[in-house]
């Protein structure tokens, strides 16, 4: 099969893809690194934004050259880990850490290995985080996204067009979780004060996933 | 905001600077930011333990002989990462294993497990224990679970005694475990206290009000009242720890033979008539030592009166928040393993006795 060819037609992504994923996020968090924080002040510690975007400009920093899916993913996952802090540091850290592990050597990838993608990674979050969708977290977008992407991908086989539907599924996971309850983190100890208000780690995973679809589909940043 | 800082971007930094400078069997590294005792844990277990910045004296305080080898400091009320752990663990690694002391926060928790992994991935033995004794929180099934408090200060030295000894990494483990299920603590403030990043108090509290069952970062306790005599908060406080039924929560700890993190279920004790307990009457910053003792005199009756004997006490700054006025109490019950490794010698900046 001819790369190239086969990427433009939707059905693999490449390691340029990945990076390009990589600088949409930085970019998406970094516009909205006041809109995170402020959807933490009420139910965390008002300092989301300012960790993921002080994380990402990092990642940028000391992204390695290359095209290297895992190599990107795993350079990502170390910078998270050691300059977001709180719980999200560990957190996205762990996803784009276990994320990176089955992805090491490939500079391309097809559906079913993007679909891999998100599956180890969230697999690393709910372990790591020991929580699951409907306890007020991250994982409320990330699993609709990962479940919406693999039926995507199976129905037509195109990385682009199911990156898209899985950005849709990931916003509605976003919105999901405004009435519910915090089971986890900081946010869990308000009990019910907590309902009512959209969950910062849910919203910044939306803006990951979304960025990841404006990279595949070749959106300009 | 009045502080004795210079800038609120550095303040982490600078206090780090000005410890090294203050004890000279301390070193300090920066980025990642720790602290170890001069001379690695030759032949025995390593202790490392750490949390965010701004409750002083913990944890860099308590570094040195008989107690923690290495300490790790996040920003002001903010976990540390796992670089730090991870540096740390490897400076003091003295090729018998390292134990985690770690505060039940989320944070705390998540980066000091990636940290156990990062070092089991150099062949480094890691064991993880969790101190969460605060019986403020009743339910743990829909939150995160309780909060460490004061525990963590006996928890640090028992452990460290231990160390010295010649316990081995399970033992120390098992050791740990037991002293946070014998530990319970619970606070109250008077005032807030604000960070240097944020310049604002962290809540709102009136002229003549007093939050009940308060964390160490601010975070709301169980009951927002009007303000009490001395002795009727300590009569609270006592009571909650006191008559505090037994609590099971599942945790999160390493087992070595699945090669793999497993939740564990954990009960812990009930005070019972005749208990001898380690007291601390703890300052939450603000609060003079003068008042502390008003507090240990009726924390004394209280026990007294439910057949619990403080047979050892601490009174004083342990486990801060800043300069927030208020008051925690820890009681825990010891055994003569328990009583016996806290009374062999320490050296730690604050914290010393038999040397």
């Amino acid at each position: 099969m001819n790369l190239e060819d086969a990427a433009a037609r939707g059905a693999v992504v490449t390691g340029a893809v990945i990076r390009a994923w990589i600088e949409k996020s930085a970019q998406v968090l970094a516009e909205n690194r006041r809109y995170l924080s402020e959807l933490d002040s009420p139910i965390g510690d008002a300092d989301h934004g300012n960790n993921m975007d002080r994380g990402f400009k990092a990642v940028l920093q000391k992204l390695p050259d290359g095209d290297d899916s895992g190599v990107l993913l795993k350079s990502v996952a170390m910078t998270l880990i050691s300059k977001v802090g709180g719980a999200a540091g560990p957190l996205y850290g762990t996803f784009y850490l276990e994320a990176s592990k089955p992805l090491m050597g490939k500079t391309t990838l097809t559906g079913t290995e993007v679909a891999q993608l998100f599956d180890v990674g969230i697999a690393g979050v709910k372990k790591r985080g020991r929580s699951d969708i409907g306890m007020k977290t991250m994982l409320d977008a990330l699993v609709p996204a990962a479940n919406a992407f693999r039926t995507a991908y199976d129905t037509n086989t195109d990385v682009v067009v199911a990156l898209s539907t899985a950005s849709k599924a990931a916003e509605e996971g976003m919105k999901a979780t405004i009435p519910m309850q915090a089971q986890r983190g900081r946010a869990s100890y308000l009990g019910e004060r907590s309902i009512g208000h959209q969950d910062p780690g849910a919203t910044s995973s939306y803006m990951i996933v979304q960025a990841f679809a404006d990279a595949a589909a070749g959106v300009p940043g | 905001m009045k502080k004795l800082i210079n800038n609120a971007e550095d303040v982490t930094v600078e206090q780090l600077k000005g410890f090294g400078v203050a004890y000279k069997d301390i070193e300090v590294h920066f980025d990642p930011n720790y602290v170890n005792a001069t001379g690695a844990a030759k032949d025995r277990v390593a202790l490392v333990s750490g949390g965010g910045s701004g409750h002083e004296p913990l944890h860099g305080g308590y570094v040195g002989m008989g107690m923690l080898d290495a300490a790790c400091p996040g920003q002001v009320f903010t976990s540390p990462t796992p670089d730090q752990m991870y540096e740390a663990g490897k400076m003091v690694n003295g090729g018998k294993g390292i134990l985690q002391i770690v505060k039940n926060y989320t944070g705390d928790v998540l980066n000091f497990q990636m940290a156990a992994d990062l070092l089991r991935d150099d062949g480094i033995e890691v064991r993880n224990v969790i101190i969460d004794d605060d019986v403020a929180l009743k339910d743990s099934l829909y939150t995160a679970g309780r909060r460490g408090l004061g525990t963590t200060v006996i928890a640090e030295k028992v452990c460290g005694a231990a160390s010295l000894e010649g316990y081995d990494l399970d033992q120390i483990a098992a050791l740990c475990k037991k002293v946070n299920i014998h530990g319970k603590s619970m606070g109250m403030a008077l005032t807030s206290c604000t960070t240097p990043q944020n310049g604002t108090p962290t809540f709102d509290i009136g002229e003549d009000e007093m939050e009940i069952g308060i964390g160490i970062h601010g975070e709301p306790g169980v009951e927002r009242t009007h303000i009490k005599s001395a002795d009727e908060v300590t009569e609270i406080l006592a009571s909650h720890i006191l008559e505090d039924e037994a609590y099971t929560r599942i945790l999160t700890e390493w087992d070595s033979d699945k090669g793999d993190w497993v939740d564990v279920e954990v009960t812990d004790i009930t005070f019972q008539s005749g208990d001898e307990v380690i007291a601390i009457v703890n300052s939450m910053g603000g609060t003079p030592i003068s008042e502390l003792y008003t507090v240990y005199a009726k924390l004394a009756e209280v026990a007294g009166r439910h057949g619990v004997k403080i047979v050892r006490n601490l009174v004083g700054h342990y486990i801060t928040s800043l300069e927030m006025a208020g008051v925690s109490i820890t009681l825990v019950k010891t055994d003569d393993e328990i009583l016996r490794l806290y009374d062999a010698p320490v050296n730690t900046p604050a914290l010393r006795w038999g040397v």
